[in-house]
């Protein structure tokens, strides 16, 4: 990043910080928490420790991060090396991304930069003006993108309250600053589950795994098969939901299922994994050591702001977590795609200086399409 | 420790405590020594561990979970008792392990019908109480099954690599995991031999005398059964293959990808320099910024903490599995191509 870039964004988010220290807190039991940050364009810090909201506001004013993050985990010594911590549990985390939700609409809202001329252009194979292969892709977060998320959310939140039994004060859904919704879990019976069994929790939840014996499916006495009943608790009662659909289809879709076979059920299955399992990234909820997104602070990859959804249907990012201020700037965008921000359209920009709101501003710039340079 | 009567101390011996046990019963370890009569439990638990040995499970003499006579009951937890002796003092480590095992799958199929006996409520309670004593376990019946809490469940089926155990296999309500009889004991079978094991290694080896010297000397012979070869390959397992070729052909390979494939090459006993070479076509290469993470990998910089190959589970869960055939009972990528093969 251009160093008078870096100096724009730090002088906002300083702003940002200063005049929104009621949205940003540490989280509960802060002394047994592990804090880390970054500076644009340096290493991460971390190992940090931070008792109350007032050390944290002035770490956030004395170092102006480009991104601030806490632990999930909980330790004696939260300032010493990993294996010298002394894990005592963890909050259960989940992150819904769309960015991994294989979307339709992403095409149309991603472009790529070259990495040898910076020249912005519509993803082909190389760069149209220096011919190179190397380049980055650059996606602006559509509403589609977040509704399909918000989908995800909605079916976690269905396993994680009905098959998982925890109560719903104990779930917080925050949105993640850029693509997605962080989700956290905290006080409940997983608290110490290590990483192996919360990676065999991530597998249960995306329903990933199942084989048909659990539904009734019978591998060598396939005729003799049973299906679960459509108002059956957990997996079983989804799947025959999925499969079955009414009672009155039932005799007509066994038929069905009974003139196949065993191999093609258990396709059936892998198919409908996609379909009724909770799209997270597994790698997140299984990571026991992982310092993750504060909430309230900025996402130095858009400019948003992790911010708690009170209200996941009606929450709308573009508005709800766009909280920098709308001073005029000046920058030079190469932004081949419209965007909506504060209920304002931007873009496309084709390589043109334009006057924008530092909100759109920084926007641009976080995602590498703008600069003021 | 749980108060047990005649009857459960021969199902469940290992619950017992030897030396009290003995002495309740009037017995000193040394008149085994020079009681013929005694020769008897000696030679009985001999062939407890042998059974044990052979994979097989020691079949008792109680019929219909009493006794059939008088006798029967203390010789049952003597033999187990002086089985354990003969163990310490032969030492042999292979034997302890399939002498637990078996134990294990031997109270096991005690607890489990104590869990399921409808007659007799105390049998039930008492399953769940040991259950609960030895393992931390809370065990719930309802209506025909019994119910324990997922986090409970997922710290004892991790042990299993069965599809069949995988929680997505189970029936999950409000928290809780529905589980046989069966299925809820089978649950802690591994636990269950650890404890025996932890209690074996953690009795005081007696002094040999001659009435054990036989015995353990041909215990010693047995054991050596057991002893394992190591057949390796040099070919790659399938996971490594692919990451391996995701990078020559110039791809991205996922940061789990590359963390897979240099602790792997790191754990076959190759060096960072041997390596780093690999990684030249990656879209984002970076020698010095390869060599610094290899070395993170090696332990050879940072806090030296040296990290291991991931389990085929975690490759598994990170889309990076691509298992095949060959690959069949390995737990670790590191183990591909090993086979272990037993002299027996």
């Amino acid at each position: 990043m251009h160093e008078i870039d870096q100096r724009l964004l730090e002088e906002s988010f300083k702003k940002y910080y200063f005049d929104n220290f009621d949205l940003i807190h540490v989280p509960d039991r802060p002394s047994e928490r592990e804090f880390g940050y970054q500076k644009f364009n340096v290493g991460m810090n971390r190992h940090i420790s931070l008792k109350s909201d007032k050390e944290l506001h002035l770490l956030l004013i004395t170092n102006i991060p480009s991104d601030v993050y806490c632990s999930n985990a909980y330790y004696s010594f939260p300032t010493l090396p990993m294996a010298e911590k002394d894990w005592q549990g963890a909050d259960l985390i989940f992150d819904i991304d769309s960015k991994d939700l294989n979307l339709n609409c992403r095409k149309e809202h991603t472009c790529a930069k070259c990495s040898s001329c910076n020249t912005t252009f519509q993803i082909q194979s190389s760069c149209p003006k220096c011919n190179s292969t190397k380049f980055d892709t650059k996606s602006l977060t559509c509403n589609m993108c977040i509704s399909s998320a918000k989908d995800e959310v909605t079916k976690l939140y269905d396993i994680l309250t009905n098959d998982l039994a925890i109560e719903e004060e104990n779930i917080q859904t925050y949105f993640s600053g850029n693509e997605g919704f962080h989700i956290y879990v905290t006080n409940s019976q997983y608290q110490k589950l290590s990483s192996r069994e919360r990676s065999e929790l991530a597998d249960y939840i995306m329903f990933r795994g199942a084989i048909p014996e659990t539904f009734g499916i019978k591998k060598f006495n396939f005729e003799k098969s049973s299906f679960p009943e459509l108002n059956e608790k957990g997996w079983r009662g989804k799947v025959a939901k999925q499969i079955i659909g009414s009672k009155s289809k039932k005799p007509k879709v066994i038929r069905e299922i009974i003139a196949g076979n065993y191999t093609m059920f258990q396709k059936k299955l892998d198919d409908l994994k996609d379909v009724i399992g909770a799209k997270i990234d597994p790698n997140v909820t299984m990571d026991v050591h992982r310092i993750f997104r504060l909430a309230g602070s900025i996402n130095s990859k858009s400019g948003f702001s992790k911010v708690l959804c009170k209200n996941i249907e009606k929450f709308n990012p573009f508005t709800d977590a766009c909280l920098l201020d709308d001073e005029t700037i000046e920058i030079k965008a190469s932004c081949p795609i419209q965007f909506k921000l504060k209920n304002r359209k931007f873009g496309p920009y084709n390589d043109e200086k334009i006057s924008v709101p530092k909100y759109a501003a920084v926007y641009m710039i976080c995602k590498g399409l703008a600069s003021t340079a | 420790m749980i108060n047990l009567g005649q009857d459960e101390i021969a199902k469940y011996p290992f619950l017992a405590d030897a030396g009290q046990y003995l002495k309740d019963k009037g017995f000193t370890l040394e008149q085994f020594d020079t009681d013929p009569d005694l020769q008897l439990i000696i030679e009985k638990a001999y062939h407890r561990i042998e059974i044990a040995a052979d994979g097989k499970i020691y079949k008792s003499d109680l019929i219909d979970d009493k006794a059939g006579k008088d006798a029967t009951l203390p010789r049952e937890v003597f033999s187990f008792l002086i089985a354990v002796v003969l163990l310490k003092l032969c030492g042999m480590y292979s034997l302890i392990q399939r002498f637990s095992l078996a134990e294990a799958r031997r109270a096991e199929k005690y607890l489990e019908k104590d869990l399921a006996n409808l007659s007799d409520k105390t049998k039930e309670e008492l399953a769940v109480r040991i259950i609960k004593e030895l393992f931390s376990l809370n065990v719930y019946k309802q209506n025909d099954y019994f119910t324990i809490s997922v986090s409970d469940y997922l710290k004892h089926s991790i042990n299993f690599h069965e599809r069949e155990w995988k929680l997505v296999n189970r029936r999950v309500e409000k928290g809780m995991v529905q589980l046989t009889s069966h299925e809820t004991v089978r649950l802690i079978r591994k636990e269950l031999s650890n404890y025996i094991t932890s209690k074996i290694h953690s009795i005081h080896t007696p002094p040999m005398s001659s009435g054990f010297k036989k015995p353990v000397e041909k215990l010693i012979m047995l054991a050596k059964k057991f002893s394992t070869q190591t057949i390796s390959s040099t070919e790659y397992p399938p996971c490594i293959k692919h990451a391996i070729e995701v990078l020559e052909k110039g791809e991205n390979l996922s940061h789990s990808g590359r963390f897979l494939l240099g602790t792997y090459l790191l754990g076959q006993g190759q060096t960072v320099e041997q390596i780093a070479p690999l990684f030249k076509n990656a879209p984002d290469y970076n020698e010095k910024v390869t060599l610094y993470q290899l070395n993170h990998l090696a332990g050879s910089i940072g806090n030296a903490t040296k990290y291991s190959c991931p389990s085929c589970d975690k490759v598994k869960s990170q889309n990076l599995c691509f298992a095949i055939p060959e690959c069949d009972n390995i737990i670790n990528p590191l183990q591909f191509g090993k086979k272990k093969t037993l002299n027996a």
